[in-house]
């Protein structure tokens, strides 16, 4: 289920990405943060603890929304807008 | 000052904005440098570009005038300033600032730096607060007007200060289920805050409109509140509290937004050199500043929430007040008239700020309640035992020495979210004042940078100078200084340099690695730079 709930600006076009593999939809203007909470409820698991993490502070301060892509790069998820063909991971154990 | 080069604002939020509409009016162009992708700061942030629709006065309800008077002021100038958005500032040294845009590292040198860094929600740690659904107050306002979200479906609303209320009432309007307000400050310090308040009637107005506004709505409100945990598994299903008389209590919520007031981001400041002093106020080390902006550093001016918390009406203020001062320090005329009214106004608003406090207190035992086994860091999960146990061994009596023992302040925050939490348990450990413990020495970067940042080679000038000194380390930077004209080039934090290596293990996907003009190469302090 979604951690993030819509409450406006639902009228943007539709972005078409790939979370932990599965198609997903967002919409233009969402941040990875965004598009990935309203389709699933974290970021990633902690390289820590094998706990889950959704980001903190959403203003690119906490680095607590690092997320994985599926060709290994890393993205601050707070601070990155979603585009079309992503290939976003949140079910990884964390590498590094 | 032997060469004057265009006056750099660091910050594109209501400080740096009025300073740069000051600076342009005197014929200045400088260099406005942000990290996100359209003006207005954190307070009056702006949504993305693209197809978002609200009026402003559904984004920043009251303040839906100030913010456009300032979005309008940064438009208005947009052509005679060189605008750097969504470019990080991740050191500042000798006189230079290094920026990150687009993978692309640059270093821009300075004569007159102004530091308009803002805030973030200070927080202090409870079991739990890591879980899915728990967000910072600020940080759920942002869901909201930047993205049009919510951090949930039931938002439980927890800590003090003016946000609490702001973005619980914001949350209602919007019509998110609210599950409470949950404020830390007893019923008595606020009635004791109620008098004071009565110097600015219209912020006493908007509070009890909030507050009333949320009764109305059958929200509880519960005073002298604190927290016990978050509950869940993979997201937060409830908040466990006690209340005013000691009981443990349960609410069901799907999300939790907390706050306790808001954290000066000083790191640039720090890295400038400027001198810091322990503000009673806002509990932390803050960098000195006169009345009109400047720092300790000639040259470095500080405007705004980053150099202490006064709210986005003293920053509007204070940005153009240190434009006013570089000018008056280049030699150029200024108003003294506007000089003095900009004074007092900032007068008023720090007297009344003063009473903001009082309504809106630090929870100072919040941190006695911590349990040893409660993670204070997130980056690295360092727990508040390990924090205590080093001060109560002895091995730390103040924040560095801490923070290299446990490593909290260590991790990528940069100890932005745990610092505040160290510091009271050290000092609560200890049996000193908050103001006994030192502070954090920032470091650069001040936020990580991708192991891929593109260094671009120094112009042939410099890259025989670094030639002539490959270690690196002062004499390069002294070097490099001078040639910038800049006078007071040895004012730096004398720190390592970074080096731009990727770690043996782990071989960049994109060679990269170009000496830096601080001679970066071949030095490896072992940082973690991404």
């Amino acid at each position: 289920m979604a951690l993030l709930q819509r409450v406006a600006e639902q009228g943007r076009r539709v972005v078409r990405f790939t979370l932990d593999g599965r198609p997903v939809e967002a919409l233009e203007g969402d941040t990875v943060m965004t598009a990935m909470l309203t389709n699933g409820e974290r970021l990633r698991r902690t390289e820590f603890a094998d706990a889950p993490r959704a980001g903190f502070c959403m203003m690119g301060a906490c680095q607590d929304c690092w997320v994985r892509t599926e060709e290994g790069e890393r993205l601050r998820a707070c601070g990155t807008f979603i585009a079309d063909g992503m290939r976003l991971l949140s079910n990884g154990e964390w590498t590094s | 000052m032997s060469e004057l080069l265009p006056p750099v604002i660091v910050g594109a939020g209501p400080a740096g904005i009025r300073a740069a509409e000051r600076l342009v009016a005197a014929g200045l162009r400088p260099v406005v440098v942000d990290e996100a992708a359209r003006w207005g700061g954190q307070i009056y942030r702006q949504p993305p570009e693209g197809d978002f629709t609200r009026p402003k006065k559904a984004l920043y309800g009251f303040e839906a005038g100030k913010a456009d008077a300032v979005h309008r002021a940064m438009a208005a100038i947009r052509d005679r300033v060189d605008y750097r958005p969504r470019t990080l500032v991740w050191n500042c040294e000798d006189g230079a600032l290094d920026l990150l845009c687009d993978g692309t590292s640059e270093t821009l040198p300075f004569s007159h730096l102004i530091l308009a860094t803002g805030a973030t929600d200070r927080v202090l740690p409870f079991p739990g607060w890591t879980l899915p659904g728990v967000f910072t107050l600020g940080g759920s306002q942002v869901a909201l007007k930047f993205q049009g979200c919510a951090v949930g479906r039931r938002v439980a609303f927890l800590g003090t200060g003016p946000l609490l209320y702001l973005v619980a009432y914001q949350y209602l309007k919007a019509g998110v289920e609210v599950a409470g307000v949950f404020d830390t400050t007893s019923f008595a310090a606020q009635a004791r805050a109620t008098p004071g308040m009565l110097r600015d009637p219209a912020t006493l107005a908007k509070g009890l409109l909030f507050v009333g506004w949320l009764r109305a709505h059958g929200v509880p409100i519960h005073n002298g509140v604190r927290p016990v945990r978050a509950e869940g598994t993979e997201r937060v299903d409830a908040l466990v509290w006690r209340d005013a008389q000691g009981r443990e209590r349960r609410t069901g919520c799907d999300a939790v937004a907390f706050g306790l007031g808001l954290r000066s981001e000083t790191q640039l400041a720090d890295l400038a050199g400027c001198r810091f002093r322990f503000d009673e106020a806002d509990r932390a080390w803050l960098p000195e500043r006169d009345e009109a902006g400047r720092s300790s550093v000639p040259g470095v001016y500080l405007a705004g929430d980053g150099s202490g918390i006064a709210g986005a009406d003293a920053a509007e203020l204070a940005g153009e007040r240190a434009a006013l001062a570089l000018l008056e320090d280049r030699g150029l005329p200024v108003d003294a008239a506007r000089v003095r009214d900009l004074d007092s106004r900032l007068a008023r608003i720090a007297a009344f700020r003063r009473v903001l406090n009082t309504a809106f207190p630090f929870p100072a035992d919040w941190a006695d309640a911590i349990a040893d086994d409660t993670m204070i860091c997130r980056c690295e999960g360092v727990t508040a035992g390990a924090v205590r146990e080093v001060a109560r061994s002895g091995q730390a009596r103040e924040m560095n020495r801490a923070k290299a023992l446990t490593r909290a302040g260590m991790g990528r925050c940069q100890g932005r979210m745990c610092s505040a939490t160290a510091a009271e348990l050290l000092s609560r450990t200890l049996g000193t004042g908050p103001d006994g413990v030192g502070r954090l020495r920032a470091q650069p970067p001040i936020k990580p940078l991708p192991i891929a940042t593109i260094i671009p080679s120094p112009p042939r000038s410099r890259a025989n100078e670094v030639c002539a000194d490959a270690t690196g380390g002062p004499e390069v930077r002294r070097k490099r200084g001078e040639g910038q004209g800049e006078g007071d080039a040895l004012r730096g934090s004398g720190q390592p340099v970074v080096a731009f290596q990727p770690p043996t293990s782990a071989p960049p996907r994109i060679p990269l690695t170009q000496p830096s003009p601080r001679g970066g190469e071949g030095t490896d302090t072992g940082r973690e730079v991404t």
